[in-house]
């Protein structure tokens, strides 16, 4: 079954169909479906006018936009200033080698996408990582290593032990 | 209140004119019962993060199992940023101001008992100095509180940012309304001037010139103008922006419409970055309160002007932040800056004269306005009046938001307000102004914070951060931690910043590795003032700054590096060994349990040993330490 096609009208709909809405298009693309698929990115374009080489100049030039599926959970590490000066790189690091996958990347089992961001206002408790939105304070790769094992855990569980 | 002003304030009202306003305020003020018991608990991003919503969940869940007298059914409010992040979850008790920290939710219950039915101080959730164990109860009594000058972020952490009448309560939109009905747009531009406003997105540029300008620029090239809100706030370790916009978004909402009303522009764009969801929804639902209260849209407040916005949300470029990516953004391109031979004012956004100033610039206006230019003049210092907001962070005690005025010397705020590094240390470097700016060494501690007196250090004011390092910090690592965020921000269409940045940061990864040699240091000097002269915008002419402050004041250290293969602070990964104390290890094993790469060795009871030639140089051994017995040399 493919989501693309279901509501992807109703989201075209929410704009007028011109070129200032490209970007618009592409983030609300990306929040339902979390990436932009070949098959998005050409029905924007038919919408908005824009050619669609401009679309993926576009769509690569930012940095939240992704062109491929994202795992089944993201983990994301800030790197901002104060994160990085209490050790987010490390996190960062361990995880890359844990997952088996470049910061970015989605691991080949699709089960987890890492992510770098740049400050996410909580530097009070940094390093901070943010596990589908919910966030965890004051980091260190103990409790990482904790919240990985939780999440590999839950996933086996919903497959019955497959 | 009676039963008529509560049926008022059932539906927003469209205000057609200034004395409705009053009205409507006064109204709201009578409906308050100021001895009602109110549970503030903050929102700010922090203390979401560490737990604030269930809190406030905890505090309803707790009136209601108490079964409180309905009459006097106190309220949970939840705020924006209430400026103490690093206590959070924060809870304020009104109308005592009792001010709770790091409260959980298990400890609503209690301080409901003592502290909502009764006046009792919860004493153990309250602030204590962590010299002299001195306990404050207020606001007031805590020095990080008492020792700023909060007027900007004055309602942050007070209203409700989705509650209109929380924010007219305390005074939105009177500037606007005596603005539109007692002002010209000329004399709103000329208190402006008087004012002495810089703006506060980093360059400082007079905000009064600005509009000068635009208007000049307008009557040569006619209307559409455009006034534009820069809450892009890239720099990587600073929230105040997103924190005014989230806690008090009406604030930026009324500048800006004051701001259009001067001008004549009959639409405004808000450029929000992706990262502050939060702000965004605020955003939008004061916007959407605002137009049904006819403070914004069509005829505002019956004054025949004009004026709506919309918000755009940012993708993940730091460079949109700079004025001409940004334009380019917002129709939907690519955020590539081009070269300002000729001005934005002039030509901005779709080619037309256009006014773009950052959040905290526009938050300013309301009180300017209210107060008058010259009034707000006499805050601050000479050529930086006002107040600034600051974002403290990084090895200091109290970490959070702090707004001083122009000029206070930089111990005040990280010292007296920030409560220092801790354990009586002095701080190693403060470094202002994200990646444009520069690291300043405790020697210069005194130095006043405004925009003259950083750039003559080296350094600049830029958005507002206060990264505050100690010795465990290498300067060394944090400048290549800029370049390497530069260096993946920079858009790659001009030659100094694309290769020159990449150029640096090697030098600066070989110096990490020890390598490397004192000529290269001139290399880097060299390389920086070709970025300075040469590079299309800001961000490559700024970016060599963290890194000549740091070789300026901190030369030494970078010598250590390539002379003696040493990392002073004990940062650079090539440079460092993590070895066991014997005395200290008592054989618990929880270190070669937890080592990745399976290299420290001992038996049970007995003094660990870790192999130098296979570590990672991870730092988990040190992490899992309970006994302190891993040192870094
Ligand atoms: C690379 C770069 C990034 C910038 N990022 C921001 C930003 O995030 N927020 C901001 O207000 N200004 C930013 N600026 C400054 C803006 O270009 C512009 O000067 C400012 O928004 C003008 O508003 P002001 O006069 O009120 O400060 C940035 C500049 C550069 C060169
Ligand atoms: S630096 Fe990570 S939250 Fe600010």
């Amino acid at each position: 079954m493919n989501p693309v096609g279901t509501n992807l009208e109703e989201i075209m709909d929410r704009y007028p169909g011109e070129p200032e809405y490209l970007i618009f298009l592409l983030q609300d693309i990306q929040s339902s479906y979390g990436y932009i698929s070949p098959e998005s990115m050409q029905r924007v374009c038919d919408r908005t006018g824009v050619p669609l080489t401009r679309a993926y100049s576009v769509a690569t030039f930012y940095q939240s936009f992704r062109l491929d599926p994202k795992g089944e959970h993201e983990i994301k590490v800030c790197l901002g200033t104060a994160c990085h000066l209490k050790g987010g790189q490390r996190l960062v690091d361990e995880l890359e080698r844990r997952l088996h996958v470049e910061a970015g990347g989605t691991t080949e089992d699709m089960r987890f996408t890492l992510n770098t961001v740049n400050c996410l206002g909580a530097c009070a408790i940094s390093p901070v990582m943010v596990v589908d939105d919910e966030y965890h304070p004051s980091m260190s790769v103990k409790k990482m290593d904790r919240e990985l094992k939780r999440l590999r855990h839950e996933g086996e569980k919903e497959v019955g032990n497959v | 209140m009676s039963d008529s002003t509560a049926a008022k304030l059932q539906t927003p009202w469209r205000l057609t004119s200034p004395g409705d306003l009053e009205t409507l305020r006064n109204d709201i003020i009578e409906s308050q019962d100021p001895n009602r018991p109110t549970i503030v608990v903050c929102h700010g991003n922090g203390c979401l993060a560490g737990g604030g919503a269930k809190v406030a969940e905890a505090f309803r869940q707790g009136l209601s199992d108490a079964g409180i007298n309905a009459k006097l059914m106190p309220g949970v409010k939840t705020t924006g940023c209430q400026g103490l992040c690093s206590r959070g979850p924060l809870v304020t008790i009104q109308p005592h101001g009792f001010c709770y920290q790091r409260v959980q939710p298990g400890d609503a219950a209690e301080i409901i008992e003592k502290s909502v039915m009764a006046t009792e101080p919860v004493e153990r959730l309250m602030h204590r100095d962590t010299k002299t164990g001195e306990v404050f109860h207020t606001e007031e009594e805590i020095p990080f509180y008492r020792l700023q000058e909060r007027r900007v972020i004055q309602k942050i952490g007070k209203i409700d940012p989705t509650d209109i009448t929380d924010a007219i309560a305390t005074g939105a939109y009177s500037s606007l309304a005596k603005v539109l009905s007692t002002m010209t747009p000329q004399e709103v531009v000329l208190e402006m001037e008087k004012s002495g406003l810089r703006g506060r997105g980093g360059a400082g540029f007079p905000t009064g010139r600005k509009w000068r300008s635009a208007l000049q620029a307008i009557e040569k090239k006619g209307r559409p103008v455009y006034v534009v809100v820069n809450g892009d706030e890239g720099d990587p370790g600073a929230f105040m922006d997103g924190a005014i916009m989230e806690g008090d978004p009406h604030a930026v909402l009324e500048g800006l419409i004051i701001g259009a009303y001067a001008l004549g522009a009959e639409k405004g764009y808000l450029y929000v970055r992706a990262e502050y969801p939060m702000a965004i929804k605020h955003l939008e639902m004061a916007m959407a309160q605002a137009r049904s209260y006819g403070l914004m849209g069509e005829n505002i407040l019956n004054s025949g002007f004009s004026f709506d916005a919309r918000i755009n949300r940012g993708a993940g470029a730091f460079v949109c932040g700079e004025s001409t990516a940004l334009f380019t953004s917002i129709e939907g391109k690519a955020g590539n800056p081009r070269p300002k031979y000729v001005r934005s004012v002039e030509e901005g956004l779709w080619g037309r004269p256009t006014v773009l100033n950052n959040v905290e610039t526009w938050a300013n206006i309301p009180l300017i306005m209210g107060m008058g230019g010259e009034e707000y003049a006499k805050i601050g210092v000479p050529h930086s009046t006002g107040t600034k907001v600051f974002c403290l962070v990084g090895k200091v005690e109290n970490v959070g938001l702090v707004e001083v005025p122009m000029g206070t010397p930089m111990t005040r705020i990280v010292e007296d307000i920030g409560g220092g590094v801790g354990g009586g240390k002095p701080f190693k470097a403060v470094q202002t102004g994200g990646p444009s700016g520069g690291c300043i060494p405790y020697s210069l501690k005194d130095t006043p914070v405004d925009f003259d007196s950083l750039t003559k250090v080296g350094s600049m004011m830029g958005s507002g951060a206060m990264i505050v390092m100690d010795e465990t910090d290498c300067v060394v690592d944090v400048g290549r931690y800029f370049l390497k965020f530069l260096e993946e921000e920079s858009c790659g269409k001009c030659i100094p910043c694309r290769l020159g940045l990449s150029r640096m940061r090697e030098i600066l990864d070989n110096f990490s590795q020890g390598k490397g040699s004192a000529a290269d240091i001139e290399d880097l000097t060299s390389l920086s003032n070709a970025l300075k002269d040469g590079a299309l915008c800001a961000l490559g002419s700024s970016a060599p700054n963290p890194v000549l402050t740091t070789i300026r004041y901190f030369k030494d250290e970078y010598l250590a590096h390539v002379e003696d293969h040493k990392c002073p602070a004990g940062v650079c990964k090539s440079l460092i060994t993590f070895a066991i104390d014997p005395e200290k290890c008592n054989g618990c094993m929880s270190c070669a349990r937890n080592c990745p790469a399976e290299c420290i060795t001992g038996k049970k009871k007995e003094p660990h040993a870790i192999d130098a030639s296979q570590c990672l140089r991870c730092g988990i051994c040190l992490e899992t330490c309970k006994f302190d017995a891993i040192f870094v040399s």
